[in-house]
């Protein structure tokens, strides 16, 4: 038996917007998601072009060198608008708070070694300044882009990557217990530590790169893919005896990038599989960024573990593999 | 050993700008291409004060909890038919307008500070501009979810962005900002993040959610509540970009008044829109758009430019001609609706006897002498079989975009026509306020997408109305017309009817 309250049914003339029901193929009931993101985008008739670029329309597709008979089909697997992505966001950083708390009030990063702090001081810290750049391409990714299917996600990852700088930026207030002196140390590590120059290169070299899709492609395979799989994986021996702590303070980065990786590989698989000629443009792409991550992940690999670059060859390796998976030839 | 721990203000500073590092591989002027072209000279971005130290944890939390109670309003809304509990049909008009005119802007502000947050050379502020982006996306997305439902059973709302993108008066909306998102970092800060989001905040946003109060509309009511937070953040902002703009460089002054100037002016013309929906759209009235213009603009704007006023900043150019218009622009708004209803995806009517003495009183200087007796005309034509429909296109004003139908200031029985000579060709506006921001800028305005005109030109599905309305996606005879006799009428009635018969 079942209980069973009796509502009034009124029909629906209709289901949904009729931009949706022609992307469903007939009037049918549409998720959220779609609702939130389909056509949502300005397409035509603008009416003046920018002062500061005026070779194009705001909303242009010939901002990027690929072609998409349609912006809509690059999807996010996770089906995130506002609301969804927030409250995903909410219960991960409960977790970052629960271990916080465990951290400090144990008090397991006032007990490592000497090595430890310094490896954490050189290695991780100064990963706030890669993130806080990433934060810088996505948001270029989302005033850039070309369509509401990529641009909201690459907003809800902008603000994931400034998340990500301040909980990077929290590990260090722990250090240094709360007067920000280890972050000031991090800065000078990441404008003049020889061991992050080639990453700081390729940041800045990315910040002024005006092809928004191939930006993609070096902060998702480069940057995220490469770099900061090496710094929250390959790189855990050089923590040594801070590694537990380490991990769980840095468990949301972990998760993120599965996450995130979830939506930025099927966009790139997506756009690879459009035509050969974006598979040609996307496999240079991904082949220049992706070495040049893992030739800057190797200053930091020999740097921090002693180890010729074998852990840094790793992460890249790693990409390079799922590259291919995603379609590319690289 | 005594430590000396960050204080917030010290500790939110390393979360955010302390992130940021002037690039030496690539030069800032390459990394920061547009923050200078517009002559704004910023001598110290750390003099930036954060309006809001909000770090993104503490966002996610609060964002994520708001978002939690408004999707379950809104199902249960959906759940109960809360569409039959609303004032009057006619007041989905007003959603209507909402949804096709307003939400697609909330997108374009998402894209704009997205911009803003990338390109501005100040990290403090880039933080600030990037949680208003996305704050920008919410808006958009919670608006078309708690609209969706009213589409279910409505109709004129199912077409939003395709007649965003096509249809004559949403050009209006649409060229305000793609005025503000083709301007400089700068002056897209201005002019949405202080003309719009502060200095008229009040006057747009605020009169669509009491509307939604007053008339019943729980959903639409709830999000405006939602978005309350977020709206004060944004007002936060935008008074601390003008100050900040202002105290960096007396050069800057003559830019920013050129800029308030503009954009009060094309926030005034685009609240018309507004002001007609308050007056003539609500079945119950929150107030009339004089009295909303009293408070929010000749009061609290009032004493906002005399604050102003020790950085050298003046009242807005053209601000006593707004004032003296708030008496008219509603009534003949209306008038112009009226007569094109054909073309317009929400019905019109003309106001009855309850209406029309509320209208008197709220507009004891004008509203008998010169629109009670053409409403009046119309009226009687409509009950003779005549009603009243105007077959000719109407001339826009090449800045605001709205038809010429606007009146001298002075003298509210001829309309104004103004013009301009660029490069051989003449242009035409409806004031002063609209002639001279194409003067300021007619490379840019004589670009305008103007509806009229591009009909005229056969880029619009074709000669005839319903070619151009099949363009549109307007279902003719469904979306447009008169509410008497309308679907929405009709379902409505038959909701009814059923509840009188049950209660019987």
């Amino acid at each position: 038996m079942t209980v069973q309250i009796k509502t009034v049914d009124i029909t629906p003339k209709r289901n949904t917007f009729g931009h949706i029901a022609r992307r469903l193929g007939g009037d049918k009931p549409a998720s959220r998601y779609q609702e939130a993101t389909l056509d949502i985008q300005a397409t035509a008739n603008f009416h003046y072009k920018p002062l500061w670029e005026p070779q194009f329309w705001v909303y242009d597709t010939r901002k990027t060198a690929v072609v998409m008979e349609d912006w809509y089909k690059p999807l996010d697997p996770r089906q995130y608008y506002y609301a969804t992505y927030n409250i995903a966001r909410a219960n991960m950083n409960q977790a970052v708070e629960r271990n916080f708390t465990f951290v400090e009030e144990r008090g397991l990063l006032n007990k490592i070694s000497e090595t430890a702090r310094a490896a954490l001081a050189r290695g991780l810290l100064p990963l706030r300044h890669l993130h806080w750049g990433g934060n810088m391409n996505m948001a270029e990714i989302c005033q850039r882009g070309y369509g509401t299917a990529i641009t909201a996600p690459a907003i809800f990852s902008a603000g994931d990557q400034l998340g990500m700088a301040q909980i990077i930026s929290r590990i260090g207030l722990v250090l240094d217990q709360q007067t920000g002196d280890s972050l000031d140390a991090a800065k000078q590590t990441w404008l003049t530590d020889p061991a992050w120059q080639e990453t700081r290169k390729l940041i800045e070299d990315s910040f002024v790169e005006r092809d928004w899709f191939q930006l993609f492609v070096a902060q998702t395979l480069g940057v995220n893919g490469v770099l900061l799989g090496f710094a929250y994986q390959n790189a855990e021996p050089a923590w040594v005896d801070a590694a537990l702590p380490v991990a769980l303070l840095t468990e949301f980065l972990c998760d993120w990038r599965a996450e995130e990786a979830r939506w930025s590989d099927h966009v790139i698989k997506t756009v690879a599989a459009e035509s050969e000629a974006n598979k040609t443009l996307i496999s240079q792409w991904a082949n220049l960024w992706i070495g040049r991550a893992t030739a800057a992940a190797k200053s930091l690999s020999i740097a921090l573990l002693n180890d010729n670059g074998a852990a840094a060859e790793a992460a890249g390796a790693a990409v390079l593999k799922k590259a291919t998976s995603l379609g590319l030839a690289v | 050993m005594s430590v000396k721990k960050l204080g917030l203000r010290q500790r939110y500073e390393h979360m955010t700008r302390g992130l940021d590092w002037e690039t030496s591989y690539q030069p800032m002027d390459k990394v920061f291409p547009y923050d200078q072209f517009e002559g704004i000279k910023i001598k110290d971005w750390s003099a930036w004060e954060d309006p809001f130290r909000l770090t993104m944890d503490s966002y996610w939390k609060f964002q994520a909890e708001k978002e939690r109670k408004l999707y379950a309003v809104l199902d249960s809304f959906a759940q109960n038919n809360g569409q039959t509990n609303i004032s009057d049909a006619r007041y989905i008009n007003a959603v209507k307008l909402f949804l096709t005119g307003i939400s697609p802007e909330e997108y374009q502000a998402h894209r704009g500070f997205a911009f803003a947050g990338r390109h501005l050379r100040g990290a403090g502020t880039r933080v600030a501009a990037q949680m208003q982006s996305i704050d920008e996306l919410r808006h958009l997305q919670t608006q078309v979810h708690t609209i969706s439902h009213y589409n279910k059973f409505f109709d004129g709302l199912g077409e939003f962005p395709h007649m965003h993108d096509r249809v004559w008066y949403l050009s209006v909306p649409k060229s305000f900002f793609d005025d503000a998102r083709s301007a400089g970092p700068f002056e897209f800060m201005i002019a949405i993040g202080f003309a719009f989001e502060y200095l008229l905040t009040n006057l747009l946003f605020v009169p669509f959610m009491s509307g939604a109060a007053y008339n019943g509309d729980m959903s639409t009511v709830t999000f405006g509540f939602s978005a309350q937070s977020d709206e004060s953040r944004h007002m936060t902002l935008g008074i601390e970009v003008i100050k900040f703009l202002l105290e960096q460089h007396p050069d800057n002054l003559p830019i920013v008044q050129k800029w308030v100037d503009k954009w009060f002016w094309r926030g005034h013309r685009l609240l018309g829109l507004v002001a007609m929906m308050m007056d003539y759209m609500l079945p119950k009235k929150v107030m009339s758009w004089k009295e909303a213009w009293d408070i929010y603009f000749v009061e609290a704007g009032g004493s906002l430019f005399q604050d102003l006023g020790r950085y050298g900043l003046k009242m807005p150019k053209y601000a006593d001609i707004a004032t003296e218009e708030a008496e008219h622009i509603s009534h003949q708004n209306w008038a112009v609706f009226y007569q094109y209803t054909h073309a317009a995806a929400f019905h019109t009517w003309m106001p009855d006897a309850e209406h029309l003495d509320w209208l008197s009183a709220k507009y004891p200087n004008t509203f008998d002498k010169y629109y009670r007796p053409r409403w009046e005309m119309w009226a009687k034509m409509e009950k003779e079989g005549k009603r009243f429909y105007n077959g000719a296109l109407p001339q826009l004003c090449q800045c605001c975009q709205i038809p010429m139908a606007y009146t001298e200031p002075g003298d509210p029985t001829t309309i104004c026509f103004r013009s301009s000579k660029y490069k051989d060709d003449t242009y035409h506006f409806c004031s002063d306020g609209c002639k001279d921001i194409f003067d300021a800028e007619p490379e840019k305005f004589s670009q305008a997408w103007l509806p009229v005109h591009q009909i005229f030109q056969g880029n619009c599905g074709g000669p005839t109305v319903p070619d151009v309305l099949n363009w549109y996606h307007l279902n003719n005879g469904v979306d447009n017309m008169d509410y008497v006799g309308s679907p929405d009428e009709k379902i409505w009635n038959e909701w009814h009817a059923e509840n009188t018969r049950k209660a019987v």
